[in-house]
């Protein structure tokens, strides 16, 4: 067997785009390969957790874990990868933040196959069977992993060396992280987030800003957005104003607003808090003086009426790591 | 229903309008509720949502932020940010699953001193009886 260094990729909770992105990487692949083993990735070579398993603690060079830790099993192999691994990576928005799968923190566990085992409309069930841990048969008991309360991410499971966020993130910035990694002057300090800019997507954004003074919000369905101007000037909800910079400014250059894949600014908690600071100082209220209380607060709800889904589309992908997390009792 | 439960209530006052009412009341020893923390701010327009949601993380069972009259905010606007951030986190709450009712705004200036005390007491009350409140 080769004695290159080994590294894996793992998909926890995910949607496998993170491996898309990776190969997204196209003839730079070559390079990944000229100076490395990939030992394990359950999306593209056939080792199994038996290897893993097999493996000295430390074996692996590097580990690129995307994911969020909704199941049992998913802590099992983050804790099992962060044993066998030098360098843990957090890659993409579900390792980092939470991402979609996160949203489910948003419902009640006990809640939360309704929607689909049980309310669909065109679900029919009236066994009211849904998934469970354990189910015996006849031939003997079967095993599915166990969905834990809450959503969490892969850094509130165990120590992680590097965060690289996106949703996924960007070919040219995961080679960018790479090479950071083997740079001559030696890898960035643990517990960095790398593939990333300092500021947010505006700073990468192409369109014309003014000064923000919003009368109401619309859904992209509802209006067809000028070319230059900041979409936020024209009161589409784009999230780029609460993101970190990093991807390009890829959704605003085609007329589509940010839905904040690339989470919090750096140095900030909370990108929904970062929406709601925001969206709070550009509401255009007209004269306020001697209003009272309900007249004013009548006219911010009236503004804020259009947005749907607060926390689906502020949290959409740091639910998470968020400071609350999710709802406050699951 | 006897009540043992405590509030734990989070403050923050803009300094220059009920910061110096709370001065105020404080001056002409009226006493209010123990469990009422005051944090200074120089405007409410300074309260960052962040600051909100930690204080419910680390326990607080109610936020209130007390705030200049509209159109009094002595850096003009101030207020009016706050309006609408507080608007919108108290939207956010609910679907955090947390009674919106825990987060109070309230608008006092300089002079009012006795309001100062009549509304954070009632508003302690408001918290404690919510929290008692059989579920
Ligand atoms: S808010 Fe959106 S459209 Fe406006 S500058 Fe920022 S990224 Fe560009
Ligand atoms: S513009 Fe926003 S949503 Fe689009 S890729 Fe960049 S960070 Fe992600
Ligand atoms: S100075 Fe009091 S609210 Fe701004």
């Amino acid at each position: 067997m080769s004695d290159k260094p080994k590294i894996a990729m793992y998909w926890a909770s995910s949607c496998g785009g993170c491996e898309i992105a990776l190969v997204n990487l196209h003839e730079k692949i070559l390079d990944v390969d000229a100076a490395f083993n990939l030992f394990f990735c359950p999306c593209l070579v056939d080792t199994k957790t038996k290897d893993i398993e097999a493996l000295a603690d430390g074996e692996l060079a590097i580990t690129f874990f995307n994911g969020a830790i909704r199941t049992d099993e998913n802590l099992e192999m983050a804790r099992l990868l962060r044993k066998k691994s030098q360098i843990l990576i957090a890659f993409g928005s579900c390792a980092v933040e939470g991402c979609i799968p996160a949203l489910g923190n948003l419902v009640p566990a006990a809640k939360y196959f309704d929607p689909i085992y049980r309310d669909n409309l065109t679900t029919a069930n009236p066994d009211n069977i849904i998934p469970l841990n354990k189910s015996e048969i006849a031939e003997g008991s079967l095993g599915i992993p166990l969905f834990l309360k809450k959503v969490r991410t892969l850094g509130q499971v165990t120590e992680v060396d590097y965060f690289l966020p996106g949703c996924p993130p960007e070919p040219h910035r995961i080679w960018q992280a790479v090479a950071a990694l083997i740079a001559p002057d030696g890898p960035p300090p643990k517990g960095s987030v790398v593939g990333v800019g300092p500021s947010t997507v505006c700073a990468e954004c192409r369109r014309e800003r003014t000064d923000k003074k919003i009368r109401r919000f619309f859904r992209t369905y509802e209006i067809i957005p000028n070319q230059t101007e900041c979409l936020l000037d024209q009161g589409i909800l784009c999230m780029g104003i609460a993101t970190r910079e990093g991807c390009g400014g890829l959704c605003p250059e085609v007329n589509m607003p940010c839905t904040g894949c690339y989470g919090p600014p750096a140095g900030r908690l909370d990108q929904g808090a970062r929406m709601t600071a925001a969206i709070g100082s550009i509401l255009d209220l007209g004269e306020v003086k001697g209003l009272g209380e309900k007249e004013l607060h009548g006219r911010i709800d009236q503004a804020l009426g259009a947005i749907p889904d607060y926390a689906g589309t502020f949290y959409k992908y740091s639910l998470a790591g968020s400071i609350l997390g999710g709802r406050e009792k699951l | 229903m006897s009540t043992t439960f405590e509030a734990k209530v989070v403050g923050f006052l803009c300094n220059w309008c009920s910061y110096a009412g709370a001065d105020k009341a404080g001056g002409a020893q009226k006493p209010y509720p123990h469990n009422f923390k005051i944090i200074r701010v120089m405007c409410s327009g300074r309260v960052e949502p962040e600051f909100v949601l930690e204080a419910f993380r680390k326990g607080a069972t109610g936020v209130v932020i007390l705030a200049c009259h509209p159109g009094d905010c002595h850096y003009k606007t101030g207020n009016v940010i706050a309006a609408g951030r507080f608007r919108l986190l108290k939207k956010l709450l609910i679907q955090l699953g947390i009674d919106e009712k825990r987060l109070i705004m309230e608008y006092i200036s300089a002079s009012e001193g006795e309001r100062f005390i009549e509304v954070i007491t009632k508003t302690v009350r408001d918290l404690e009886s919510l929290e008692t409140a059989p579920a």
